[in-house]
């Protein structure tokens, strides 16, 4: 099966750390300028789309 | 020289010229270079041949010499294959590709277009074998127009109304009127897409050409000729940054996003308006009648 498209990374600064599962990059920020500064790089570097889910939690998409 | 000389001669220029007057450059089509044009210069000149000798072959009662028309057939159906793959193989490195149907379209068009040429120089060839040099004549300007008119397809402006709505951001949703299109986090994407980009409400006119706007490789097309002729805001390492096409489920109105260089209203109405209706896209759900077939059986 071709694999269309993937979740690459999390990117967070929900700070409910404890509730962490999966086998994905995540990475946690302070506040949201961080996160959309990780957010908006990760996008450049690996060519995939920043998807927002949530005011605080964003996920790169590789289309 | 013999008495066919003028007339095969007279057949070769007739379908060779057809197939110069349709061998166009227009903003969307290929072949756009020297060698391409010249391959199928070459190829019309073959297929005038062909469709000329046929005649005075007959005429000669060499009956067998027609067979060398089914060795033309399998001849342009290889130029169908060599322009689809020459064009797939482009259409990777395309900042928004042409897509499949609209690739096997122009592959189509081009394999027809010989078949036209041999019929012209046929059946030109044949009224001066049979009449003279002016029945010639007159047969390849109505071979002209006919073929001029059974090869011209509608455009998207026949079927749909297009309309121009603002794209708006609700959240992380970016909308043309009330369609989704897609969910983009950063602020300053936003603020890019909502600069350069401009959203349009293509409404069909009647309930056959839902589907065919629906077409995935038919919304393609739009999105291909559109980033052509008005540029693309777009850059390889920017996926973010992508023409989109979504559909209204209830009401089958598609939303076009794009992101032109050029922010000219009118010149894109007018060329999503001229983008061709892809052959290939063509639905009829009128034109099939489910419960008729079944009373006849």
């Amino acid at each position: 099966m071709k694999m269309e498209k993937s979740i690459l990374a999390a990117i967070t600064t929900d700070q409910s750390r404890e509730r962490v599962g999966g086998g994905m990059p995540i990475f946690y920020c302070d506040t949201r300028e961080e996160l959309e500064m990780v957010a908006a790089n990760l996008e450049a570097i690996i060519d995939g789309i920043a998807h927002a889910l949530s005011k605080d939690l964003y996920i790169i998409v590789k289309h | 020289m013999n008495e066919y000389t003028y007339p095969i001669l007279f057949g070769i220029i007739v379908g060779t010229g057809l197939r110069l007057m349709m061998l166009r450059t227009d903003y969307r089509q290929y072949p756009t270079y020297l060698h391409g044009k010249i391959i199928h210069i070459s190829l019309g000149f073959i297929a005038a041949s062909l469709g000329t000798l046929a005649v005075p072959s007959i005429m000669e009662k060499e009956f067998t010499a027609v067979t060398f028309l089914a060795l033309a057939a399998s001849q342009f159906r290889e130029v169908r294959n060599m322009e689809r793959n020459t064009m797939t193989e482009l259409d990777e490195y395309e900042l928004v590709p042409r897509g499949n149907t609209y690739i096997e379209g122009i592959a189509v068009a081009f394999e027809g277009r010989n078949y036209i040429v041999i019929i012209t120089s046929l059946l030109s060839t044949l009224a001066y074998l049979a009449f003279n040099i002016w029945a010639a004549l007159v047969a390849a300007i109505i071979l002209y127009f006919l073929s001029k008119k059974l090869m011209s397809g509608s455009t998207l402006k026949d079927i749909v109304h297009i309309n121009y709505v603002e794209p708006h951001f609700e959240g992380a949703g970016l909308y043309v009127d009330n369609i989704y299109i897609m969910n983009i986090g950063l602020p300053e994407r936003q603020e890019e897409i909502l600069r350069y980009g401009m959203g349009f409400i293509l409404e069909p006119k009647n309930f056959n050409v839902r589907s065919t706007i629906a077409n995935l490789g038919q919304r393609q097309a739009i999105l291909h000729d559109v980033s052509v002729t008005l540029g693309v805001f777009r850059d390889s390492g920017t996926p973010a940054l992508v023409p989109l096409i979504k559909r209204d489920l209830d009401d089958g109105r598609i939303g076009v996003f794009i992101l032109p260089q050029d922010n000219d209203l009118d010149r894109a109405i007018k060329t999503i308006g001229a983008v061709p209706v892809l052959e290939n896209a063509i639905r009829m759900p009128s034109e099939s009648r489910p419960e008729m077939e079944g009373k006849k059986r």
